[in-house]
């Protein structure tokens, strides 16, 4: 059964040991993007540079301000002494967030009126305002629940809701972003090189040659992705090992079964990668229609923004991408420790999408030049 | 009677609106070293490729080794040899490794591998650059490379198509003693050029033109047919009367 395969594998593995450059980016691509990841990308915005115009100057206003600073969110850059002061540090960029405490604070504090202070955080960019805006309201929430018990003559509150954060206790972004890069790092390498593959064989004239001998398209495809299931295989074991031992991620599941279901992943990518290098004419054209295919996987599939917050039809479009699919696995074993009770749709699904795509690029291709 | 190793009737093949060959027929016979000869754009590279089932004719048939092209290609694969015009071995492929490969397709295996890819070594004199890369031979040790290549699994008949395109003059007269020694073993070799000398080493010829088969004989009776007094004379008519 296919006699050729075996050489057209060796063949491969000789090319890709002579080919350094690619090498390289197999190797380096996860590592530089898990370092890019792990340590740039944090969508919890801290230290919000701050600007304080406090017109009061009273123990109870200062009190105030290093309540804000203790929240983590704000770091106070300034003091200013008038509006217009405040408004221009924000303008420039020089402070995002402003807290203005008016001359009435304390007497109005004491008087049981509301006390008013104002705070203007710069939401150009929702992600980074947002934490500051949760956090002002977070603190005068704990301001007013300390001054109505006491008014109430009570010692302890009359409620309170105990949170867990469940599979990600510390809300850390690593165990979150790095299990998705698993996935990310697998679809960018998987489907460019296979999508070159084929094309690079037409466009430098050794595809000729090869179909005039005994070997099948069966054998001529698979031969072009097996050797690259085992360079995914590496990848993701780099990417995990890093992500163990530089940013502390957990793995609280089976690691054999997660590599079971990665198999699937790598040959599903691998495999459409193929079908994109039956279509194009031109190595050329089969990066720009991968690159095209990356950049959804990477804005729908849930890697990096949430898709309950898409519309429905968005998320219709990720349910297309295998790479949705993997990320709930990985997520799945790796944060929550669940085994294959629970992943079987998403398994089922890789699979179905792995045949698929195996079936239309045989048929696709032919074994002519035409 | 004797069956031909090679045989078309009426193989026209069509790209689009261009006809690239119309209407040839030709037949054959084994151990002959038969050239297409033509100007570019007539028709004798697609000629070859529809041989080998590389393109599938538009109209009429043609067999190879008694096997009929579009119905059977595969089958045609393993009495073949094919040398393409551009070089279409792996340039990042040491020459050994190349040879491996190839006898590794055609399913050569063991102790009858090795002999085979020994005897072929010696048949085109590449025994001191086996750990060459291919993409370093100059355009001489490539042919042979490339021939060798092709005759790993003794084919029954060679195609070669412009084989001595950028070889120098020294390495073709070599090239085509070798062609002939092939021939004498009973290889049948179809060969394209439009180089006149190599022209006239071939014991037959079909002249091409536009698609069509102008001529066919021995090299002397196709420049008689076209009306030069040499080959060359011939082919300069011929070329001339496609510019017009």
């Amino acid at each position: 059964m296919m006699p050729h395969l075996g050489p057209m594998v060796r063949k491969e593995f000789i090319q890709m040991r002579r080919d350094r450059l690619t090498l390289g980016i197999m190797v380096g691509l996860p590592v530089v993007q898990l370092l890019l990841f792990g340590y740039a990308i944090q969508t919890d915005v801290r230290n919000l540079p701050t600007v304080v115009l406090d017109q009061s100057r009273t123990p109870e206003s200062r009190d105030i301000v290093a309540a804000f600073q203790n929240t983590g969110n704000f770091r106070i850059v300034a003091h200013v002494n008038d509006r217009p002061a405040l408004d221009r540090a924000i303008d420039r960029g020089e402070a995002q967030a402003g807290i203005v405490i008016p001359y009435d604070f304390p007497r109005r504090l004491a008087r049981g009126t509301t006390a008013r202070i104002q705070v203007i955080v710069d939401a150009a960019d929702p992600l980074a305002s947002q934490a500051a805006i949760g956090a002002a309201a977070g603190v005068a929430e704990v301001r007013n629940l300390a001054l109505l018990t006491r008014a109430a003559g009570r010692s302890v509150v009359p409620l309170e809701a105990r949170v867990r954060p469940r599979y990600n206790p510390g809300l850390r972004s690593p165990n979150y972003i790095v299990p998705g890069l698993v996935g990310v790092i697998l679809t960018i390498t998987m489907v460019l090189i296979t999508a070159m593959a084929i094309v690079r064989e037409r466009e430098r004239g050794t595809l000729e040659q090869l179909i005039v001998t005994p070997v099948t398209k069966t054998e001529l495809m698979l031969g072009k992705i097996m050797p690259y299931v085992g360079v995914g295989l590496v990848q993701m074991t780099a990417v995990l090992l890093l992500g163990r031992f530089v940013f502390a991620v957990p793995l609280a599941g089976d690691v054999l079964l997660l590599y079971a279901i990665a198999l699937v992943f790598v040959v599903a990518s691998l495999s459409f990668g193929l079908f994109i290098s039956t279509l194009v004419r031109t190595q050329q054209q089969a990066m720009q229609v991968a690159f095209f295919f990356v950049l959804p996987n990477i804005l729908l599939s849930g890697f990096m923004f949430p898709r309950q917050a898409m519309p429905l039809f968005f998320q219709w479009i990720g349910l297309a991408l295998p790479l949705t699919h993997f990320l709930k696995v990985l997520r799945g074993i790796l944060l929550k420790g669940v085994g294959l009770e629970a992943l079987w749709p998403q398994v089922a699904v890789l699979l179905g999408f792995a045949v698929v795509m195996i079936v239309a690029s045989v048929r696709r291709f032919h074994k002519t030049l035409d | 009677m004797i069956q031909p190793s090679v045989e078309t009737r009426g193989l026209t093949r069509r790209f689009g609106a261009l006809t690239a060959v119309q209407d040839l027929t030709i037949r054959i016979e084994k151990g002959e070293v038969f050239g297409l000869l033509g100007p570019n754009g007539s028709g004798k590279t697609t000629t070859i490729r529809m041989l080998c089932g590389l393109l599938e004719p538009s109209a009429g048939s043609a067999t190879v080794a008694g096997i009929d092209v579009t119905v059977a290609p595969e089958q045609i694969r393993q009495r073949i040899g094919y040398m393409s015009q551009k070089f279409g071995l792996y340039e990042d492929l040491t020459v050994s490794e190349n040879l491996n490969f190839y006898a590794g397709i055609y399913e050569l295996k063991g102790d009858a591998r090795r002999r085979r890819v020994a005897a072929v070594v010696s048949f085109v004199g590449v025994g001191n650059r086996l750990r060459q890369l291919a993409a370093e031979l100059s355009g001489g040790w490539k042919q042979r490379l490339a021939l060798g290549c092709a005759l790993l699994h003794e084919p029954t008949v060679l195609f070669l198509d412009e084989p001595t395109a950028g070889v120098d003059p020294a390495a073709r007269r070599s090239f085509w003693r070798a062609i002939h020694d092939l021939a004498a073993q009973g290889t049948t070799v179809l060969v394209t050029t439009h180089y006149m000398d190599e022209a006239e080493r071939c014991q037959r010829l079909a002249m091409m033109s536009g698609g069509r088969l102008i001529a066919l004989g021995t090299p002397a009776e196709v420049a008689a047919a076209v009306g030069g007094r040499t080959l060359e004379d011939a082919f300069i008519i011929l070329q001339e009367r496609d510019e017009r």
